[in-house]
């Protein structure tokens, strides 16, 4: 595959992506305001694994890439999910 | 596909992923650390938490999402042919890096003006949860912060290569891997902000 | 080495095309054989500086109280000893060393992806040899931790902890790098024909290894860090007075430390892989189930690191399951057993050295995996934890397992490197010594481990004497039996006679290159394949 046929990224979208990026920013801030417990934490990481979702797959370019690109971003990320879960099952039920 | 001295843009550009990995491992273990005490001491992460400042940690997430939407923008323009635009991006790049290093010097400094920081006498008297709390609050960000500066003197490197020609519109791959450790350092952030600076309940 | 940079022309192959004078034509080669023989020297030169201190080890141990060091020599001994043979030896050993110097031909590549990194990660392994010899001599004194740098004490000693953290950090980094650059080679460089499943199950060990080194050493890279950052700064996350729990570090440390094993064993049995065909004639019994089970050790490997922790204090819930996935990593690697003998099972076997020490790794990994199981087994390791019966487990698999394949790659490569072959029968004779040698040493300690003797005790009850002395003489067999094997197979590679491109007839690409293989491997034209790597038929071996 010649490098030429790589797909070129227009400004236009990079500039949405990062409109989107500020107001998912301003929504993490303004949740965190309200009182919802155990929940808070998840929220925000969720919006983070949004706002992370759009980074990766649009400025890194990770939407264009082929498909062992992303297979071996999963299992880095599965890993280190298991890693945190395993040592879960310590922490919770000492 | 091997050869003699080839290049290989997917071989590079897989290379850099892949070193990556081994940065979101590296800060992985923090974050496995932060995950088990946020779970052990949730009251004192929340009061502890209360005492960063949202409007240095939001400034600087801003800062840092501008800076990757500028070193994504350089790659079209390199590979558009509008050189000097590519220039001033990656110029306006570094700065933003510049004034994120900044903002955490001005950050740290009132912390440590107020006795916070690790092995201090304040700390010791805190809370336990409070402790910890400061202890990942400062290696966190100073890891990230060490990480901030690698990649702005990576870009540095790759405006060098840019202004010699040596990376050009036909041959842009370090301008590509550089913007992709930029990405990682920007990526970490978006997960430290709400994790220090937004326990607030 | 230098009599053959000196030669100059193609019968020295890669040796007589140096692109700069003398030692600079070494260390500033991107060349992976270059870069391949750099690292088998220095770790070689440091496996015979942990024999050296495992042998002082012995000797101290061979009567109880003081023999020949005191108390604190000991501890410092013994931690060495483990952090040399650890890091300095067997995580590098197989894949810095053979790795680089085989795996690109093997794929038909000219070198690897990234040839400047492979350098460079040799300069990152060589530094952090440095800094663990500086560990040695500089102000507080060697560490005295176990290679294991537990908290608290690794946080409180005065010893050079902090040193040796950075050391580990550097070494850590080296193997990172070496990864990365073979999961990138291996994806790209294969040449025309090499599909994946003509790969020789060798480069597919080192695949699976590499996504290892990749993943799970940037955990170690944090944990020493951290010991770091709380000897240094005094941030203390590992430390109960700060709210800190030891137990973390712990868990951090074997999230990589225990896939470690892994990155030590699976290069190892992929060395025994790529041998058991070759001296048997006839292709790899279960070709694809060895690639599967390689790739499901790796994975596997990763679930199960706190079986080192049952006796920690942590969960009974994390105990229970611990133990239990840790008996799931033993179905992949029986596997690989039972296709190794499927593979000999009526094949014509050729009783040459690598075959011997393959054969023997087949045998000692066995028992130390059986050994494995005991330990696994939450309920009976709290009986033998931190007792001999570990100490004997691990060296039976590491030394039994990775020596025995590091000495079989030894025997089967480095005549395609140098292109001369060692005297056979004298190599015959230093592995029956090395197999006797070992056998005495690390069943005593097996058996003294269950009779109660702790491991890192500088003193034992009189009772433990007889096997404690059995198992010292066993170490002086041991290092005759190594010395007689370096001794043959390095007058073998320097003055032994030609052996030829193809001396065991293996049908893999490395074996249709000259011996030495010249510097970009293959000639004008990229090879074209169009054999599987067992295929003896095809090769014309047959």
């Amino acid at each position: 595959m010649s490098e030429q046929d790589v797909h070129i990224v227009p400004y236009k979208t990079f500039l949405m992506i990062w409109v989107a990026l500020l107001i998912l920013t301003g929504t993490t801030v303004a949740v965190a305001q309200f009182h919802f417990g155990a929940w808070n934490i998840w929220v925000a990481l969720g919006i983070a694994i949004l706002k992370s979702g759009l980074v990766v797959a649009v400025f890194m370019h990770m939407k264009y890439e082929n498909r062992l690109f992303r297979l071996a971003l999963f299992s880095a990320l599965a890993i280190l999910a298991i890693f945190i879960g395993l040592t879960f099952v310590d922490v919770l039920y000492r | 596909m091997s050869g003699h001295i080839h290049k290989d843009y997917t071989g590079a550009k897989f290379g850099m992923w892949l070193f990556l990995f081994t940065e979101v491992l590296l800060f992985g273990g923090l974050f496995i650390l932060y995950s088990v005490y946020l779970a052990r001491y949730p009251k004192e992460f929340i009061s502890a938490g209360k005492e960063l400042n949202v409007w240095f940690g939001g400034g600087n997430t801003l800062v840092l999402l501008t800076s990757s939407l500028f070193v994504a923008v350089s790659i079209t323009a390199l590979r558009r042919g509008a050189k000097r635009l590519c220039l001033g991006l990656l110029g306006a790049t570094i700065a933003c890096a510049a004034i994120f290093m900044l903002n955490k010097f001005f950050e740290w400094s009132a912390k440590i003006h107020h006795g916070i920081y690790p092995g201090s006498e304040h700390l010791k008297e805190m809370k336990h949860g409070e402790i910890v709390f400061f202890n990942l609050y400062y290696l966190t960000t100073g890891l990230h912060g060490i990480h901030v500066v690698i990649g702005a003197l990576v870009l540095t490197w790759a405006m060098f290569l840019i202004k010699r020609d040596r990376v050009n519109a036909n041959d842009w791959v370090i301008l590509e891997n550089a913007g992709l450790y930029w990405h990682l350092v920007d990526l970490i952030w978006i997960f430290i902000f709400p994790l220090y600076y937004l326990i607030l309940h | 080495m230098s009599d053959l940079t000196a030669t100059a022309g193609s019968d020295r192959g890669f040796f007589g095309e140096a692109k700069y004078p003398g030692i600079f034509g070494w260390i500033f080669s991107t060349d992976h054989k270059r870069i391949g023989l750099l690292y088998f020297w220095c770790i070689v030169t440091f496996f015979c500086v942990g024999v050296l201190l495992g042998l002082l080890i012995r000797l101290e141990l061979f009567a109880p109280g003081e023999t020949i060091m005191g108390p604190q020599t000991y501890n410092a001994t013994f931690t060495l000893h483990g952090v040399i043979m650890i890091f300095l030896f067997i995580i590098p050993g197989i894949p810095a060393a053979f790795g680089n110097l085989i795996m690109p031909i093997q794929i038909g590549a000219r070198d690897v992806a990234f040839p400047k990194l492979n350098l460079f990660s040799w300069y990152l392994y060589v530094s952090g040899a440095l800094m663990a010899v500086i560990s040695l001599f500089a102000g507080g004194g060697p560490p005295d931790t176990g290679w294991t740098f537990y908290v608290p004490f690794s946080a409180q000693t005065s010893t050079n902890v902090s040193l040796a953290a950075i050391a580990v950090f550097l070494l850590g980094f080296s193997s990172i790098l070496t990864g990365l650059n073979f999961v990138t080679t291996i994806h790209r460089l294969r040449t025309t024909g090499m599909t994946w499943m003509r790969i020789p199950l060798f480069t597919w060990s080192l695949y699976a290894t590499a996504w290892i080194q990749i993943l799970a050493t940037p955990v170690i890279g944090i944990t020493v860090a951290l010991l770091f950052a709380e000897r240094v700064l005094g941030a203390g996350l590992f430390d109960p007075t700060q709210g800190g729990d030891p137990i973390m570090f712990q868990h951090l440390f074997w999230i990589y430390s225990h896939p470690a094993v892994y990155i030590m064993v699976l290069p190892g049995m992929g060395v025994v892989s790529d041998i058991i065909p070759v001296f048997s004639r006839k292709p790899a019994f279960g070709y694809k189930a060895i690639v599967v089970s390689s790739i499901a050790i790796a994975f596997a490997g990763s679930l199960v690191w706190a079986h080192h922790m049952y006796t920690s204090g942590m969960s009974d819930l994390a105990v229970l399951i611990f133990s239990f996935l840790t008996f799931t990593v033993a179905i992949p690697s029986a596997i690989k057993v039972f296709n190794w003998l499927a593979t000999m099972y009526e094949g014509s076997i050729l009783l040459d050295p690598p075959l011997l020490f393959a054969l023997s790794f087949i045998l000692l990994f066995t028992i130390g995996g059986l050994t494995g199981l005991v330990l696994g087994a939450a309920a009976t390791d709290i009986h033998v934890h931190d007792t001999y019966f570990v100490v004997g487990h691990f060296h039976f698999v590491m030394f039994g397992g990775t020596g025995m394949a590091f000495f079989a790659a030894m025997h089967y490569w480095l005549p395609k490197i140098y292109g001369r072959m060692y005297d056979k029968t004298v190599a015959t004779v230093s592995w029956g010594v090395i197999f006797i040698g070992f056998c005495i040493l690390y069943i005593s300690m097996m058996v003294v481990g269950i009779e109660g003797m702790p491991r890192r005790y500088y003193d034992y009850v009189p009772e433990f004497t007889g096997l404690n002395q059995l198992a010292t003489v066993g170490s002086w067999i041991l290092a005759i039996g190594l010395i007689l094997m370096f001794v043959n197979i390095f007058r073998g590679i320097f003055n032994g006679d030609p052996a030829g491109a193809n001396p065991w007839g293996g049908a893999s690409l490395e074996w249709e290159v000259p011996s030495p293989p010249p510097t970009e491997n293959f000639g004008e034209d990229d090879p074209v394949v169009t054999h599987g790597p067992y295929d003896f038929k095809n090769a014309g071996i047959l």
